[in-house]
């Protein structure tokens, strides 16, 4: 029994993980414009798949994954400067409604210019699994996890120490002032969407040889990751990779030790207990109210 | 990989209706084109089963229209993407028969789409020939509607067969939630008895699941399973091999006839080494008997795909083989 339970906790992590990735790309465009991305899942696909095709073509893998973090990176720019940037005005609604809308576009493109099967990448360490008390875990789970440590200490490091990050928050705190301070408003945000994207197509990279990819996989992706920010509270790097563990963990024991047909309801169920308690998520700070 | 002898007929329902379609063929003036329809799931999840269709059925006009058509008349394809969607099959079921007016249809790559469209069908008594794998398509009998594949109950009757052979009598059944998982689900667990197989546990997976070593761990639990019995589809499947190996688990596992082709044992990665699945006649053309007189066919159309579209075949564009030709 105990050695179930560990495989359900190594369950759980492994797929945490990557929840926590995927929501580790809403924090800066989160905090520099209120507007929880959509797009995000499909920065993820689009890193995934450029670095899936870049190496069939003879590259080798590490720099086909940086030709796909480049890729992501650049449909982040894209987003932000052809899309949101123009529409500066609408409300917060208008601008999550306009990131779904290229979240299609992303998806139609890949069909396009991808193909529409399913492809992975090698792991990295193999794929010889790892023995903890009879459970196993994947080599690669570490890998996903490792990732999202190095980016939170990365994003806490960028968001506190350079001045460019508290640029960031100053913004989300109030962009009148920001801009009378001095700060270059649109820089800094269209940063803000080249970073989170950028982040988006390393985690996409990171999971491919895990969940495997294809040109509609980022949907899912966008719809729980989006569900691990909110538990952990929208904006923290922190609240990220806790509320994506703790969801992946909730799916995993949920599903091993009740029923695994109800596996995705008790991950909801959760999300709906927290944000009846604790509205801003389980590390989430006050919620900013914007006037 | 080892492989069971398929059901390589198309599964044939009513041979009255089939001189209807005939008839219906001769009856328009000998010069107009034929104008057959589809409606494929070309894009969305069900896509890997709908594009080698769509090449098959493309190839096969051509090839058809270059050797001067069905008794002198060309065949024009009017071909629609679905999506997957349900709804949307039924849209452009629609618009086949009442714009386009097409004298037969091909398609309904899903079991879902397939029965969204089928009531179309059979009101405008068009016949309509689908490559969905569930039986609930065909049963009970309806006049204007055939399927290639073989059904559901038969890939179970054929895993059951080769249980029962190896003497694994205790299955634990782990099915995919989406439709072709349900429903073959459904027609194992009502063929079980009758081979004396008892489902001593169950277990599901959301076709998009990343990680189903929590399922696996139930199954293992239970001492008295004897072989894993796995109908599902997509990407899935692929993934459940994969842990299946992670986890170093002895117990033999069946796969179904939805992830039958080249690309699940790629994407297995080792995984599927040991599984076992019920396929039709094509994934296995060059392993069949010199006599057997599917092997010339079989062969002459995994020589023209492979030639025209540089991929392996896949079992898929077979049904669709199948299915144009009758």
């Amino acid at each position: 029994m105990l050695s179930d339970l560990v495989q359900y906790a190594a369950s759980g992590v492994t797929v945490g993980a990557i929840y926590a990735l995927i929501a580790l790309g809403f924090t800066l465009i989160y905090n520099s414009t209120h507007v929880a991305n959509f797009a995000q899942g499909d920065f993820a696909m689009l890193g995934a798949m450029t670095t899936v095709f870049v190496a069939a073509a003879g590259v080798p893998v590490v720099a086909a994954g940086i030709l796909g973090i480049l890729a992501a990176a650049c449909a982040g720019l894209l987003l932000y400067r052809a899309a949101i940037s123009f529409a500066k005005n609408s409300s917060v609604l208008g601008l999550i409604v306009l990131t779904i809308g290229a979240a299609i576009f992303l998806k139609g493109v890949a069909q396009i210019v991808f193909d529409k099967r399913f492809h992975s990448l090698p792991a990295w360490f193999g794929t010889e699994p790892i023995k903890v008390l009879d459970a196993t875990i994947q080599p690669q789970s570490f890998v996903v996890l490792a990732g999202a440590a190095v980016i939170v200490f990365a994003l806490v490091v960028f968001t506190k120490k350079t001045l460019i990050g508290k640029g960031i928050l100053a913004i989300s705190q109030n962009q009148l002032a920001a801009t009378l301070v001095g700060i270059n408003v649109t820089t800094i945000v269209t940063l803000a969407f080249v970073i989170s994207a950028a982040i988006g197509g390393t985690a996409g990279i990171l999971a491919t040889p895990i969940t495997l990819t294809s040109y509609d996989a980022g949907t899912l992706l966008s719809l729980k990751g989006f569900a691990a920010a909110m538990l952990g509270g929208m904006g923290s790097p922190m609240g990220a990779v806790i509320g994506g563990l703790v969801l992946g963990l909730v799916e995993a024991f949920g599903g091993g030790l009740i029923s695994s047909a109800y596996k995705d309801a008790f991950a909801f169920l959760a999300i709906l207990v927290v944000l009846a308690l604790r509205p801003q998520g389980l590390v989430g700070s006050f919620v900013r109210e914007r006037v | 990989m080892k492989k069971l002898s398929g059901h390589p007929e198309p599964h044939n329902v009513g041979a009255a209706s089939m001189t209807a379609a005939a008839s219906l063929f001769t009856a328009a003036s000998a010069q107009e084109p034929i104008k057959i329809g589809a409606v494929l799931s070309v894009t969305g999840p069900a896509s890997f089963l709908a594009r080698p269709q769509k090449r098959t059925i493309e190839m096969m006009v051509e090839q058809i229209n270059a050797s001067g058509g069905i008794n002198g008349r060309k065949i024009e394809l009017f071909l629609y993407d679905d999506g997957g969607d349900a709804n949307s099959a039924r849209t452009f079921a629609s618009r086949l028969i009442d714009q386009d007016k097409v004298v037969a249809m091909i398609g309904g790559s899903t079991t879902g789409t397939t029965m969204s469209v089928l009531p179309v069908f059979e009101e405008a008594e068009v016949p309509f020939m689908s490559m969905a794998g569930a039986l609930q398509v065909v049963k009970p009998v309806k006049k204007w509607v055939f399927k290639t594949p073989h059904t559901d109950t038969m890939a179970c009757e054929k895993i059951f067969t080769d249980l029962v052979s190896r003497k694994l009598l205790n299955i634990a059944l782990v099915s995919g939630t989406d439709g072709f998982g349900k429903s073959m689900r459904d027609q194992c667990v009502a063929v079980a008895p009758k081979y004396n197989i008892k489902i001593v546990h169950e277990e599901s997976f959301g076709p998009r699941d990343s990680d189903m070593t929590t399922q696996l761990t139930n199954v293992r639990r239970k001492s008295e399973v004897q072989a894993i019995v796995a109908p599902g589809i997509g990407q899935a499947p692929a993934i459940l091999a994969r842990n299946y190996k992670q986890m170093d688990l002895k117990t033999p596992m069946y796969v179904s006839h939805g992830v039958a082709s080249k690309e699940f044992i790629q994407l297995a990665e080792g995984g599927a080494e040991n599984a076992r699945l019920p396929v039709s006649a094509l994934l296995v053309g060059d392993k069949l008997a010199q006599n057997d007189p599917q092997r010339a066919p079989v062969l002459a159309y995994i020589k023209a795909y492979e030639a025209k579209h540089n991929q392996p075949v896949s079992g898929f564009g077979g049904f669709m083989h199948d299915g144009f030709i009758l």
